[in-house]
Parts: C-alpha cells; sequence; structure tokens
C-alpha cells in the first residue's frame, strides 16, 4: 500500500484527509483505488477521455510521473506520491 | 445572493491591488493563505512568480506545482491553508474566462481583480461549481 498525499483543495473530497494508503501496481491504479473510494474526486484530475487534467501533477519519491512511464509508472509499497496541481488561467 | 463569504482585511487586499499594478500589463498571481469555512478568511497572501512564456504573460499565469507545494508548506510552517489563488485581468473585468474555468480546481476561493490602464479598479471571489460547469461568486467582506 503506497502513500498519496494530496494537495489543499483535493482535501475536501476524501473527508478532509491529507494523506492516504492505497492499493495497486502502477500509478494508474492508485489513481483507480482513489477515484473508485472517492467518486466525487474523479472529474477533477480526470477528463471526459480519461487522461490526467493538465494541471494535476503526480510525483512518486519526488519525481514526476510525466519523466517516469506516466500512468504505467511502477509503484512499491514503500513508495511516496503526491498529487500536486499546477495553478493556471487566464 | 453569494452563497460563501471571503473575508479579507482591506490591507490585504490592498496588497493584492498593488501587485496587480505592479505587474501591469503582465498578469500578476499568487496565492491566499488563510483558515477556515463560512466564513473563509484570508490571513496573508504569497505572490508568486508568472512563469508562462513572456509573450503569454498579459493574457496567461502559470504557477508551477514546485511553486503550488512550496505555498503549502509555507501555510502550513504559519498554520494556515492555501485557501485560494489570487490573479489580475490587465484591461479585462474581474470576471473568470472560460480558459479560467477549463484550469480551476475545486473549493479554491478565485479572486480576480481588473486592472485599468495600470490601475486596479475592482475585485470579484468566485468559486468553481463541483460539476466544474461554471463558477459561484463569493460575497467579499
Amino acid at each position: 500500500m503506497a502513500t498519496l498525499r494530496l494537495s489543499t483543495p483535493l482535501r475536501a473530497y476524501v473527508d478532509g484527509k491529507a494523506e492516504l494508503t492505497l492499493d495497486g501496481e502502477t500509478v494508474a491504479d492508485t489513481m483507480q483505488s482513489l477515484t473508485e473510494q472517492y467518486p466525487t474526486l474523479r472529474a477533477h484530475l480526470f477528463n471526459a477521455q480519461g487522461e490526467l487534467r493538465p494541471f494535476v501533477h503526480l510525483f512518486i519519491n519526488n519525481e514526476d510521473i510525466r519523466h517516469l512511464q506516466g500512468l504505467d509508472t511502477p509503484v512499491q509499497p514503500e513508495d511516496r506520491l503526491m498529487l500536486v496541481p499546477s495553478i493556471a488561467g487566464g | 445572493m453569494p452563497s460563501s463569504t471571503l473575508e479579507i482585511p482591506p490591507h490585504t487586499l490592498e496588497q493584492i491591488h498593488t501587485h496587480g499594478e505592479t505587474t501591469y500589463p503582465e498578469e500578476g498571481a499568487g496565492f491566499l493563505l488563510g483558515t477556515g469555512e463560512d466564513p473563509r478568511r484570508v490571513a496573508a497572501i504569497l505572490p508568486l512568480t508568472n512563469t508562462r512564456e513572456e509573450v503569454a504573460r498579459r493574457r496567461r499565469y502559470l504557477i508551477s506545482p514546485e511553486d503550488t507545494l512550496f505555498a503549502e508548506m509555507e501555510a502550513d510552517r504559519r498554520g494556515l491553508l492555501v485557501v485560494g489563488v489570487f490573479h489580475s485581468h490587465p484591461d479585462h473585468p474581474e470576471i473568470p474566462s472560460e480558459y479560467d474555468r477549463e484550469w480551476a480546481l475545486p473549493w479554491f476561493s478565485y479572486l480576480i481583480t481588473s486592472v485599468q490602464d495600470g490601475r486596479a479598479v475592482a475585485s470579484r471571489a468566485w468559486r468553481l461549481s463541483d460539476d466544474r460547469s461554471g463558477f459561484e461568486e463569493e460575497l467579499i467582506v
């Protein structure tokens, strides 16, 4: 079970928790586990095509998964994931 | 009537206006640090660098995930939370754009300041609806 730390605006969707432990062998699995437990979070993390929204950044042990294997990046039980948004507008 | 309230001390709102005037004609942005809900109170601001490429900074702002993480750690150090984002609309009204909606995060308060000809003229606050279809205005007090 890997640990996921959530950014402040997303905590309202997980009963106010800052960290969760999640099952999964890949980042995609852990996100599936997260959104199954907290379905209202899904629309804020993924677009209609099931892709991560561009402002959603996932780090595994401080490295952005976009620089690894994306959602296919393997997850070990001792890994620490962070879900941190970039902020944009105009 | 707005369904939620955002409390901002006058001197903090003044800081936000000054920041928008300083960054004009580019967009300025930063985080709102504060406490609580109903009402949500802003205790401090954390202005940040607009990391959009130079040609886009008049119409867009971007705060990196690293800066978001820094803001959360700084808020934690002060016993506060990151409760929202402020940004300026140079020569445009203080109303969220479609681009604002596409990129908006839930729960955050979005404070937008209209800066006309280099002078901050008005600010309004908004929250994304849960279905992401639009913003609901917050009452600034």
